[in-house]
């Protein structure tokens, strides 16, 4: 399993990312698309559209199974990664490269109340034991 | 069983049910038959039915299927036809269905169909709950009132519940059909779709392009309820208008089920491939195994509920197998051209039909053309014409007052290729005496 030392984690597998814009990158983990399988779709969220911390805002489906995204801080979805809706298996090959959709946040400091990657890794290997 | 579970009576193992809610009709339930018994009964009853000569339509139609159809059928391969999981164990029947939405999919002018749903009603009410997921924000749908009742009926039942409101459009007393003009006025604010049924309840054939164009200008899907046997003649719905319709579904029946009091028969459901995975139902699809050759498994499995639960587009999980694999080999049987004989043999028969009723003062209730029915005024109550023309073994139509009091006085009649020219004659002759004893009373 790969963690990203650059970016905070979601209990539920998302990361989240600040960029240098101050929106806020979203993608799911390498652990979880290893558990999803290859992946053959993903429904991105609307641009415009809020979310809440939380909230169920796109889907991402392997050959296995469908599993929702969850956005990891509150914000408005201000660009999503179309290239995904043809090539859902960059995921696969690369799950901290392939962005899925970038939020505007609405408090910047929600994400102090996401895990570090240290603390992702540990809650992983303690799911796993 | 009573006994071993502790319970003194049938009743009392109920007892937790509410007076209210029991329905004591069960009681009427005779008691156990055997083999024997049950056979001489079923064939009495069969002896009821009679050899009619029908000319009844109204959504179930009567179609000479070819003999070879139900021999093929009822193999033992088909004949046990639940949905399969396991693609190692029935390639046979998974490409059965990969076949028949191919066939389906071209007859409606679609990307993708599904492998089937319970019936043409109930496939309108998951094609309603398939527009609003794929609207996202609206939850209105207009319904043509000209649209079969017993269609909008189950789409009620089934989206009511759900906040989903069904906003009824009016039809051109004239015409018989819904206009765009209509549309405008009743239409105010945003819909997530619009209903077309082609032919639509009274056989009338609607102006589907200009109806489509309607809905995709502001923003609406076009959903097309269409009779297939129609569509070897008529535009296919992925034609009508500039973009074409979003979501096609019908009944199934015509091609190769038989009447069969009612049942069982299928829907149809194709779409858009944008719109796929919005489609209830099972897919079944085209791939290739380990060492490259061709199968078939059910695909875009996610959909579906075993698999996404809560998120699932439908609580369908299965498919009306049997039907299915009639309807494949029906459309085999007669190919494209042998599919449009019979839809011309049905529209022309119809026109046979009035011309021969002209005479007798019988005229189309609508103005716009018909398929292979058509509602036909006769200027009398037609329950008791119909009741005369019983007694003479034809089934004449349907009285058109049991769907609508502003209709009575018409009867809605349908002419397939299995009417002759001797059986229209004898139509006509057997309307005629049946009239002039109406009119002799009136």
């Amino acid at each position: 399993m790969k963690v990203a030392q650059d970016r905070r984690y979601a209990s539920t597998h998302e990361w989240a990312r600040l960029e240098a814009d101050g929106s806020v990158a979203v993608g799911i983990t390498d652990h979880a698309q290893e558990l999803l399988g290859d992946l053959v779709f993903v429904e991105l969220p609307e641009l415009g559209k809020s979310f809440a911390q939380g909230q169920e805002c796109g889907v991402v489906e392997s050959v296995k199974a469908a599993s929702d995204i969850y956005a990891p801080v509150a914000g408005l979805v201000t660009a999503v990664n179309t290239e995904l809706a043809d090539s859902p298996e960059r995921i696969n090959q690369d799950a901290y490269a392939a962005w899925i959709f970038k939020l505007a946040p609405s408090d910047p400091g929600e994400l102090a109340t996401l895990m570090d990657a240290a603390a992702y890794e540990g809650a992983v290997n303690a799911d796993q034991d | 069983m009573l006994e071993a579970i502790g319970a003194d009576s049938i009743e009392a193992l109920f007892d937790e049910i509410p007076e209210a809610l029991k329905d004591t009709r069960l009681e009427c339930v005779p008691r156990a038959s055997n083999e024997m018994e049950i056979s001489r009964l079923m064939q009495e009853r069969a002896a009821q039915d009679g050899r009619w000569s029908s000319f009844i339509g109204a959504g179930a139609y009567e179609h000479h299927i070819p003999a070879a159809v139900w021999q093929l059928v009822t193999r033992g391969e088909f004949y046990s036809a639940y949905t399969p999981y396991q693609a190692e164990a029935s390639q046979g029947t998974l490409q059965l269905l990969y076949e028949y939405q191919s066939m389906i999919a071209g007859l409606t002018g679609l990307d993708a169909a599904n492998a089937s749903l319970y019936d043409g009603a109930s496939a309108l009410g998951e094609a309603i709950l398939m527009a609003v997921r794929l609207h996202k924000s609206s939850r209105r749908i207009l319904i043509p009132r000209n649209l079969h009742p017993h269609y909008a009926a189950a789409a009620r039942t089934m989206v009511s519940s759900q906040d989903i409101e069904l906003v009824e459009v009016p039809y051109c007393a004239q015409r018989g059909t819904v206009d765009a003009a209509t549309l405008e006025v009743i239409a105010d604010g945003a819909a997530a779709a619009l209903v077309i049924p082609q032919p639509n309840a009274f056989g009338v054939l609607e102006d589907v392009h200009a109806l489509t164009d309607w809905a995709h200008r502001r923003g609406m899907l076009a959903i097309a309820a269409v009779n297939p046997v129609s569509l070897a003649m008529l535009a296919a719905p992925g034609r009508w208008g500039a973009q074409g319709a979003d979501i096609a579904l019908g009944e199934g029946q015509p091609l190769g089920v038989p009447l069969s009091a009612g049942g069982p028969y299928f829907g149809f459901m194709t779409c858009k491939a944008a719109h796929i995975r919005q489609m209830p139902g099972r897919i079944a699809g085209g791939t290739v195994d380990a060492a490259g050759a061709r199968g078939f498994t059910l695909t875009l499995q996610a959909r579906e509920q075993h698999i996404r639960r809560s998120k699932a587009t439908s609580n369908i999980c299965t498919n009306q197998g049997l039907a299915v694999a009639a309807a494949t080999i029906h459309m085999a049987l007669l190919g494209p051209s042998g599919l449009r004989r019979v839809a011309q043999a049905c529209h022309a028969g119809l026109q046979r039909l009035i011309d021969r009723l002209r005479p007798l003062g019988v005229r189309p209730r609508f103005t716009a053309p018909c398929f292979h029915e058509a509602a036909l005024e006769l200027g009398v109550p037609a329950g008791p014409v119909l009741e005369a023309m019983r007694a003479e073994r034809i089934l004449g139509g349907l009285d058109l007052a049991d769907w609508s009091a502003e209709l009575g006085g018409a009867l809605l009649v349908c002419v397939t290729e299995t009417k002759t020219d001797a059986d229209l004659d004898n139509y006509a002759r057997v309307l005629s005496a049946a009239l002039a004893r109406a009119r002799g009373k009136g």
